[in-house]
């Protein structure tokens, strides 16, 4: 028993050790990746400015360490990221670590709740159209979730906005809570729910209709299973068998899939934080590469490498939760 | 006597070098104005500013939110003539050399210290060189900027220089405090992040991406003002979005290009709302079509020539800007000062453009095409992008081939920076004086590789004399003739293809009032905006 601990503790160990050393790799390639890209942030200032002053570049050249040779640049940033320091964005006038960390609450408030949305949607979707496979409600369902899956995401989302904040009135068409009014506690949960619940269906709508899909073919495909076959001649009760027998196994495929999601979901809500006008990690990393901001964009970056390293974690784990017979790598 | 008059006759004064000339301005124009107090007023700022110090960040979005908060000494009327601010009155000596203003002796700091000329003479002379992109050019100039007393403030310039008194609005000159600053990494001060200015309101919260929420400032200088309570700037990125937040009533107010140009032109049909193109009049750009006058065959006249007939401008204006604008004439903006009309004129004609090209011997190939020109597609939105668009087919019918090249700012930034492109489309602010915004842009001394210089490289050192001397020019009228007399050469050789003079629309709620007063409209303190009824 001690020993098995201790062989988990050391499986951890160089999970751990991995997981550090590929975080490093990524940080090193954004970096070059980053550089290769033409034009530098003082002439992007400069312009943006109308500057005519050469003093002025040179002195955002210097604060921005734009003067160093590359190889030292790179050694400078690969320390700072190991104590944690993600540099200074002189165009936010903040570390970048607490731009970020400003951001990151309401993009995982968003992302999260699409997740919990298309999670929870397509599963249900999908075991419901599998179960009644050739019935009206399967083609209803997979003809929704087809369609959902061709449309694109921005242009869905201001048809949900034209519907409901236009023409019915009954949500707000963009930001994240009411401005300039104080309310009660409650109220303003109210209030951010009613914010979040356009952005957060239109961002967990495509993948709602992907997990409908794949948990479709899933149950049908474990429906044939022979453990089924039992079960049902045993007379366990269609729910039993469901629940019991069918779910467990016909999740592994949609349980990839959602990893997969998980670590694109921060990256793909750019789209929808723009058209919806949430302030979150999406358009600030969005407005960093258009402005050139070199530190923004590497924390940005280098958080969504650790959040995405993260999640695949959690999916290899969760994969033993629901199938015991895969062992942690 | 109205308004304009009496700058006229204030300015004159000035000029003549009288001693002090009391104004009271502020006062008549607070009672005049009999605004009601209250109200929250919501707008929209985008791209959302990095920052609310104008004295280190010159973008426009700064300038907007940022006007609000700080004061410069003055201001400028539709007609550019200087109007008060924190500073009352002003006079200007004889000779053109010495500049004095006198202060509001009422202004204070939002944390609460009195604002004296101190904090002017800190502000031009030890904060703005370090990272205003234009403070050297202009104050670079003085020979001494001094403080005799707590409210007088006198520039002594080395040489005389015209625009100089068009050179203290809040962009040029935003007025900080110097027990915040000095001493400090002015670029890095907190106080960058929660500013404290000596406008009609302060900044209450900045929630990044959401919003940002200015009150009113109850100690502010002239008596009953502001009248409004709030102002709030919502970020919001999608230009659809911001149409709907119009049309709803979320906000009362977009300016600039918050509207693709035709939401601008629907919306402003709406019976409750109202739309003006004044308040523009400080920076009026011209779009143009910049054209490299190094490389081969662009640096022939006659080519640059036949690139002027072959577009239609008028379809521009009409189709593209939705009649946002006018068809442009030459280098110096219509509502700028020493304008003039009287120049050579380039009508819509193919025939002449291809006449011009036949007579340089540029022959069309088998494939019709004469040349193939470079122009790198600024990332600046949906109207760049169809203006070059229409440029390639333009220049296509005489036989000029244009690549267009999509590009990122980054990239873009350092093509046109380094000289590496054939045309590029663009525009620059005129800051209300040839010598400020206009200029830069055709004397040969400013070719350098840097954006919004002369990156076009014209040389022509009548232009350059003609333009160094109307600089220094002390009276209107000498300036004047010198500037026609540049205008007319600059615009027969054509280094660069004038296009349009942009209008933008600002559309507002109509119970909004007193909402453009002045050259630089919706950057303008707001001091006196209020709702009525």
């Amino acid at each position: 028993m001690n020993l098995q601990w201790l062989q988990g503790l050391g499986a951890l160990g160089v999970r751990l050790g991995k997981m550090v050393a590929v975080i490093l790799l990524i940080a090193i390639f954004n970096f070059m990746l980053v550089r290769a890209a033409p034009g530098d942030p003082a002439l992007v200032m400069a312009g943006q400015s109308g500057a005519t002053d050469e003093a002025f570049l040179k002195r955002v050249r210097a604060e921005y360490g734009l003067d160093q040779p590359m190889p030292t640049q790179l050694a400078t940033y690969l320390g700072k990221v190991v104590r944690l320091d993600l540099g200074y964005s002189h165009r936010q006038q903040r570390t970048v670590l607490s731009a970020i960390l400003e951001r990151l609450p309401a993009t995982l408030l968003l992302t999260l709740s699409a997740f919990a949305i298309s999670l929870v949607g397509g599963v249900v979707l999908g075991s419901l159209a599998g179960v009644r496979a050739g019935k009206l409600s399967d083609t209803l369902i997979s003809l929704i979730a087809l369609v959902i899956y061709a449309t694109p995401v921005f242009w869905l989302g201001l048809m949900l906005v034209l519907l409901f904040s236009v023409q019915l009135g009954w949500l707000p068409a963009f930001g994240y809570e009411t401005i300039g009014v104080t309310m009660s506690t409650w109220a303003g949960i109210v209030d951010k729910l009613r914010h979040l619940a356009l952005p957060a269906f239109t961002l967990g709508m495509l993948y709602l209709a992907i997990y409908a899909r794949l948990m479709r073919s899933s149950i049908i495909e474990v429906s044939h299973q022979d453990y089924v076959k039992t079960a049902r001649a045993k007379g366990a009760s269609d729910g039993r068998i469901l629940w019991r027998h069918m779910l467990r196994n016909a999740l592994l495929p949609v349980v990839t899939m959602a990893g997969v999601q998980a670590g694109t979901l921060i990256g793909g809500s750019v789209v929808i934080e723009t058209v919806f006008a949430w302030p979150g990690l999406g358009r600030l990393t969005y407005d960093a590469v258009l402005q050139r901001d070199y530190q923004v964009m590497l924390g940005v970056f280098l958080v969504l490498s650790v959040l995405v390293i993260f999640f695949n974690w959690l999916t290899d784990l969760l994969y033993r939760v629901i199938d015991p017979r895969i062992k942690a790598a | 006597m109205k308004k304009r008059e009496f700058h006229k006759l204030l300015l004159a004064g000035g000029a003549l070098g009288l001693a002090d000339f009391p104004l009271g301005l502020t006062q008549a124009f607070a009672q005049g104005t009999g605004g009601v107090k209250g109200g929250t007023l919501n707008s929209i700022v985008q791209p959302e500013p990095p920052i609310l110090n104008l004295a280190v960040s010159q973008l426009t979005p700064t300038q907007m939110v940022s006007g609000k908060i700080f004061l410069s000494l003055l201001t400028y009327d539709v007609s550019l003539k200087p109007m008060p601010s924190l500073a009352k009155s002003w006079t200007i000596s004889p000779d053109g050399k010495t500049y004095t203003f006198k202060l509001e002796p009422k202004a204070k700091w939002h944390d609460g210290k009195p604002l004296t000329s101190e904090d002017v003479v800190y502000t031009a002379m030890e904060f703005l060189p370090l990272t205003h992109p234009r403070a050297k050019a202009i104050f670079g100039r003085c020979e001494s900027i001094t403080a005799p007393d707590a409210h007088t403030v006198v520039f002594k310039l080395k040489e005389p220089f015209g625009p100089f008194i068009g050179a203290f609005d809040i962009s040029n000159l935003p007025v900080m405090p110097k027990h915040i600053y000095a001493g400090t990494d002015v670029v890095k001060n907190p106080a960058n992040l929660n500013p404290i200015g000596s406008g009609p309101f302060k900044l209450k919260e900045w929630v990044r991406g959401s919003h940002i929420h200015l009150v009113r400032n109850d100690d502010y200088f002239k008596p009953g003002l502001p009248y409004l309570d709030a102002i709030i700037y919502r970020v919001v990125p999608d230009g659809a979005s911001r149409a709907l937040a119009l049309e709803n009533g979320t906000v009362q107010l977009t300016q600039w290009t918050d509207l693709e140009l035709f939401d601008a032109q629907r919306l402003s049909k709406k019976p409750n709302l109202a739309v003006t193109t004044k308040g523009y009049e400080y920076f009026a750009p011209i779009m143009w079509l910049e054209i490299n006058n190094r490389n081969a065959p662009l640096n022939d006249k006659r080519f640059r020539k036949a690139v002027m007939h072959a577009i239609d401008r008028t379809f521009i204006k009409d189709k593209i800007l939705y009649g946002f604008g006018k068809v442009a004439t030459g280098p110096v903006n219509s509502k700028t000062k020493f304008y003039e009309p009287n120049v050579t004129t380039y009508d819509f004609s193919i025939a002449k453009a291809k006449a011009l090209l036949d007579e340089m011997g540029l022959k069309p190939d088998a494939k019709g095409v004469r040349t193939t020109v470079r122009l790198p597609v600024s990332p600046y939105g949906e109207m760049v992008q169809r203006t070059c668009e229409y440029i390639r087919q333009s220049l296509a019918k005489v036989g000029i081939a244009v690549v267009l090249e999509s590009t990122d700012p980054g990239s873009y930034t350092q093509r046109i920076s380094n000289w590496d492109f054939d045309m590029n489309l663009s525009w620059l602010y005129q800051f209300g004086d040839p010598a400020l915004g206009v200029t830069r842009n055709y004397v040969s001394s400013n070719i350098r590789k840097i954006l919004f210089t002369n990156t076009e490289g014209y040389v022509n050192p009548q232009v350059d004399k003609l333009a160094d001397e109307a600089a220094v020019a002390v009276e209107d009228a000498k300036r004047q003739a010198l500037y026609s007399e540049m205008q007319k050469i600059i615009v027969d050789e054509v280094p660069i293809a004038w296009l349009v003079e942009m209008e933008f629309p600002t559309i507002y709620d109509k119970r909004l009032q007193n909402l453009v007063t002045s050259a630089i409209g919706i950057h303008e303190s707001f001091d006196t905006v209020y709702f009525k009824g």
